[in-house]
């Protein structure tokens, strides 16, 4: 249906230009024009220019204001609120560039336009000119990168010690995450250890391994510093979580970490959004097949004492399957089924 | 006439007289040894493929706008990529997104755009006879074929083509587990590569060499046509860069089929454990993007070079600031080589990295910024004429603004963690790379279609052509800003399956229906362009009274394309509108000593020089002549 109305539609089009090209030809052979530098068109266009710096520039307008709160997305981490800011710094500079640029680049065809009378001025060069706009670009560019250099390398350092560990491993096409229990260290995994029944290759042969527990949505807790380990189990995938303007790639065979501050409970932003629906997210941003589209997870944002009640009800992985450690040699075994009863 | 012989900077000796050689059609179009022919098959190649490239993006941009729609009908061309119910199968979506990019970037900005002016105008503006190897040249066009054939092939396998994106990034593009486009389609993509790397050096080799060595006498490297700078510098680019993807794509290839860990480590895949450890896949990122992002300066010099002829050209006025444009070109052609990295900003690389490229890349966006100011004044108080070509051009100066300015974003890591691989990155470079060299193409083949072709477009057609593709791309493009700022990342069947992308439906469809109707103008200008070949108006011999020395030749140039002596040169390209001179415009062959009134006084002092040069030209012309007689 939609493609009988497309083709139509193109037959139109295409009949109709067929005519105004065979009329404007002949009416411009018997005019004469074709031997002319510049025709009436030359007005048209220059015309056209200016009309649509104006047009375009009311579009911009109107829809970056009408839109403003649905583009811009609320944001829940300390270091986002940083980028935020030089993201409109940026915003700001670049958008008078935008704007002086485009008006010349506009203008100067209307004003300029071709007349026969008149000759363009020879003005071959400037050196002060040059000079002068290489070094203010230089300059506001250098001063626009020192401010994202310092927020990188806040982002980047190291995780502060007292971080909440999460494990987020990406595969296709899902994420798995694992919580490194009350020890907060998480065990050592191996890939040739996994299966079904261990998807992330846990190494249950460490005894760090035993309190680990995974988690159908990632809890955290606002206001204390998280540290996601990422990795990957086959491809590259990307840990996206837009809310906490957090990306980091997944890759196989090389963990990545992303550490990072929530600033407001999942419960807040509901209330603040008036939203009673609204939940933090994770997508992946690496293309990894065919469900790449489709790789979500929910991030809970939870006040700190509630993270730690949740964190004491969480059943680790031996607990809930016990058959992970059946074959471990007969001390650690030991050891783990006293980590086994005592959560029973 | 017919005594009038090569002279001594012939191209290729002395077999080139005049008189037309006595070609057959297999020697004239198809094995042809004839730069403006070889020229003239990159352009169609590459505009067959642009054809295709767009209509693949048509198909995904049905599915991104019209998410709902039955696609039934596309069935007898798709067969199985569409699903029972009348969807698109997701992971065909990656195929097309996937060969879209490599269409574009390579088979179409690459090879239609260098391949065709670089070869088409290299000897035309510097006074040659041909390129330094006609037999390369030929082998570059044939080996680009033969590359389009295999990727063309890849379109219809029952797996697929390629489907891991336009870089394809190891272990998804390693692994025929990951998804089917990884298996044949995969390898018939490296193969293509491979063959359009051979044809992308040989070809750069070339107009290196011929630019270099093949100058017609006073075409010093200061009186070129900055045209010819841009190729050659894109040429060196290239020359330096393609190898690398070249080393990349071989260990990848060694990676998919003799077992070895390059890129591969710690994979579990298709329930079992892979083999592989101790390769890194940021190692392949690191290779692609050394070439990946000279690539896009490869796309987009030529593309800067043709519309600062046009414009010069078109106002009537030099280019502004002739040096500081070479300048410009200089940095960024060096500068391209070291920024690659700011690519990989959260790709797991080490941060320390990331800052260094942050600070690099935004040097180079300096030189980006001078040229922009440059375009601006030379339009200014000008006598502007808007051919089709002059209006493409300003289009591309619009776009290149636009794109250049969300660099500065991108480029600055702590802001990039968030727009990495959203939308905001896709309108960033379809304006900055995809549109800018795009219509730097067109308005190329709209300027020299008249020496091309003997014949002119039509300049009507030419200016619905501009106003709709110039409004069309931003109304596709620019929209896409908002989307990427929301974060909706790329590369996304759907979008609707998380809360923070599922909107902005109104939107996505608004941009789809702008991408049909851009395309649609598109046929306006095919219409034109093939229409205008065999019943255009016949061109006159310097159609926009031009300074440059392909205007020079006759109307049909043969093979050799003087049929005399080649001009020589006296001044530079941009004499227009000299004070004192009588017509707007100087070509490049009027000696100085012949415009006494319109001279600087630098130039006054090169008459004696100038004299002595003229001399020698007689005293060779008499010697030749006596020579034949
Ligand atoms: C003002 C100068 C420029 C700066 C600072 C800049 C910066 C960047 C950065 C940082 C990215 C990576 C973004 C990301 O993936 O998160 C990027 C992507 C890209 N840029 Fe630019 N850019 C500039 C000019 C250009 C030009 C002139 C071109 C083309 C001729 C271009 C073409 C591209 C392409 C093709 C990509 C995307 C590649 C991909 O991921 O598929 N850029 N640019
Ligand atoms: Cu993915
Ligand atoms: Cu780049």
């Amino acid at each position: 249906m939609y493609g009988f109305l497309i083709a139509v539609g193109i037959l139109l089009l295409l009949s109709i230009i067929w005519m105004v090209y065979r009329i404007q030809t002949l009416v411009s052979v018997v005019k004469g024009s074709d031997k002319k530098i510049a025709t009436g068109s030359n007005k048209v266009n220059a015309i056209m220019f200016v009309l649509f710096l104006v047009g375009a520039t009311v579009l911009m307008f109107w829809y970056s204001i009408k839109e403003f709160d649905n583009y811009n997305l609320p944001v829940a981490s300390e270091h986002g609120v940083i980028t935020d800011e030089l993201f409109w710094i940026t915003m700001a500079v670049t958008g008078i560039v935008f704007i002086i640029t485009h008006v010349l680049l506009f203008w100067f065809p209307y004003k300029y336009q071709y007349k026969e009378d008149r000759k363009a001025s020879f003005y071959p060069e400037n050196n002060k000119l040059e000079l002068i706009w290489t070094t203010v670009p230089a300059v506001v560019l250098a001063l626009l990168v020192i401010g994202g250099w310092r927020a990188w390398s806040d982002i980047t350092a190291p995780a502060p010690e007292n971080s909440h560990v999460v494990e987020i491993m990406g595969y296709q096409f899902a994420w798995e995450v694992r919580y490194p229990g009350m020890d907060n260290v998480l065990g050592e995994h191996d890939y040739r250890l996994i299966n079904s029944s261990n998807i992330s290759g846990v190494d249950f042969s460490d005894k760090n391994a035993l309190d680990d527990f995974s988690s159908p949505v990632v809890v955290i807790p606002k206001g204390e510093p998280v540290l996601f380990k990422i990795r990957a189990r086959d491809v590259l995938h990307s840990v996206f979580a837009p809310h906490m303007r957090l990306k980091m790639d997944a890759v196989p065979g090389m963990p990545t970490r992303f550490w990072f501050t929530a600033t407001k409970t999942t419960e807040e932003m509901r209330a603040e959004l008036n939203d009673p629906e609204f939940v933090y997210e994770i997508a992946c941003t690496e293309i990894c097949g065919r469900g790449h589209f489709s790789m979500r997870k929910e991030i809970r944002v939870v006040e700190p004492e509630e993270y730690r009640k949740w964190l004491a009800d969480q059943k680790p992985y031996i607990v809930n399957n016990p058959a992970l450690v059946a074959d471990l040699p007969a001390e650690l075994k030991e050891l783990a089924e006293i980590t086994i009863s005592e959560y029973k | 006439m017919a005594t009038a012989h090569t002279a001594t900077h012939s191209a290729t000796g002395h077999d080139h007289h005049d008189h037309e050689h006595h070609d057959n059609f297999i020697t004239k179009y198809i094995f042809t040894t004839d730069h403006k022919m070889i020229g003239k098959q990159f352009l169609v190649t590459g505009m067959f493929w642009a054809i295709i490239g767009g209509l693949l993006s048509l198909i995904f941009r049905l599915q991104l706008g019209f998410p709902d729609m039955k696609l039934e009908w596309l069935r007898p061309v798709l067969g199985g990529w569409i699903t029972p119910d009348g969807a698109l199968d997701p992971e065909f979506y990656l195929a097309l997104v996937t060969m879209h990019g490599t269409i574009m970037v390579f088979f179409v900005l690459t090879a239609g755009l260098s391949g065709t002016f670089s070869n088409f105008l290299i000897p035309l503006q510097i006074g040659a006879r041909d390129m330094a190897s006609g037999f390369m040249n030929m082998l570059s066009y044939w080996l680009f074929f033969v590359s389009s054939v295999i990727m063309f092939i890849s379109l219809f396998i029952e797996t697929g083509p390629a489907s891991g994106g336009w870089v394809v990034y190891p272990p998804l593009s390693a692994l025929e587990q990951a998804m089917p486009g990884s298996g044949l389609g995969m390898t018939l993509w490296l193969v293509a590569m491979t063959f359009f790397i051979a044809s992308s050096l040989l070809g750069g080799i070339n107009y290196i060499t011929t630019v270099i060595n093949l100058r017609t006498k006073g075409m010093s490297f200061s009186r070129l046509p900055l045209t010819i700078w841009a190729f050659f510098l894109t040429a060196i680019i290239g020359l330096l860069s393609f190898p690398v993807l070249f080393s990349a794509a071989l260990l990848l290839v060694f990676d998919r089929s003799f077992g070895t860990s390059f890129y591969l480590s710690d994979i579990y895949i298709g329930g079992e454990a892979l083999p592989n450890t101790g390769g890194s896949p940021v190692l392949y990122q690191h290779l692609f993007w050394f070439l990946g992002h000279p690539e896009v300066y490869i796309v987009l010099l030529p593309a800067l070079g043709i519309t600062s002829e046009i414009i010069a050209t078109n106002s009537r006025k030099p280019i502004f600031g002739y040096k500081a444009m070479i300048i410009s070109m200089l940095g960024i052609t060096i500068l391209s080589f070291v920024v690659w990295a700011h690519h990989m900003f959260v790709s797991g690389m080490n941060p320390f990295l990331g800052s260094i490229f942050m600070f690099l890349t935004l040097i180079i966006a300096i030189p980006s910024a001078v040229k922009v100011f440059n375009y601006l004044t030379t339009l200014w108080r000008g006598n502007l004429v808007f051919t089709p070509g002059m209006l493409f051009s300003i289009g591309l100066v619009s776009f290149f603004i636009s794109g250049g300015l969300t660099g500065i974003f991108l480029g600055n890591s702590a802001i990039d963690i968030q727009l990495h691989d959203t939308y905001f990155v896709v309108a960033h470079f379809h304006l900055v790379m995809g549109s800018a060299s795009f219509f730097g193409m067109v308005a190329g083949i709209y300027h020299w279609f008249p020496k091309m072709f003997g014949r002119m477009m039509d300049a009507r057609l030419g200016y619905v052509h501009f106003w709709l593709t110039f409004i069309g791309v931003y109304m596709v493009f620019f929209p896409m800003h908002y989307i990427g700022i929301a974060g909706f990342p790329r590369r996304y069947y759907s979008w609707t399956g998380f809360e923070f992308s599922n909107m902005y439906t109104d939107l996505n469809m608004f941009v789809s229906a702008a991408a049909i109707i851009t395309f649609a103008a598109q046929f306006i200008f095919l219409f034109n362009f093939f229409y205008s070949m065999f019943r255009g108006r016949v061109a006159s011999l310097n159609p926009w009274r031009s300074n440059t020395l392909e205007w020079t030749t006759p109307l049909h140039p043969g093979h050799g394309n003087w049929p005399g002596e080649i001009p020589a040169v006296y001044r530079w390209p941009y004499d227009y509108s000299k004070p004192g001179a009588k017509e707007d415009f100087i070509p490049q062959t009027v000696p100085l000593s012949a415009t006494p009134e319109s001279n600087l006084p630098h130039e006054q002092e090169l008459v004696k020089l100038e004299k002595e040069i003229i001399a020698d030209e007689e005293t060779d012309l008499v010697a030749n002549e006596s020579k034949e007689s």
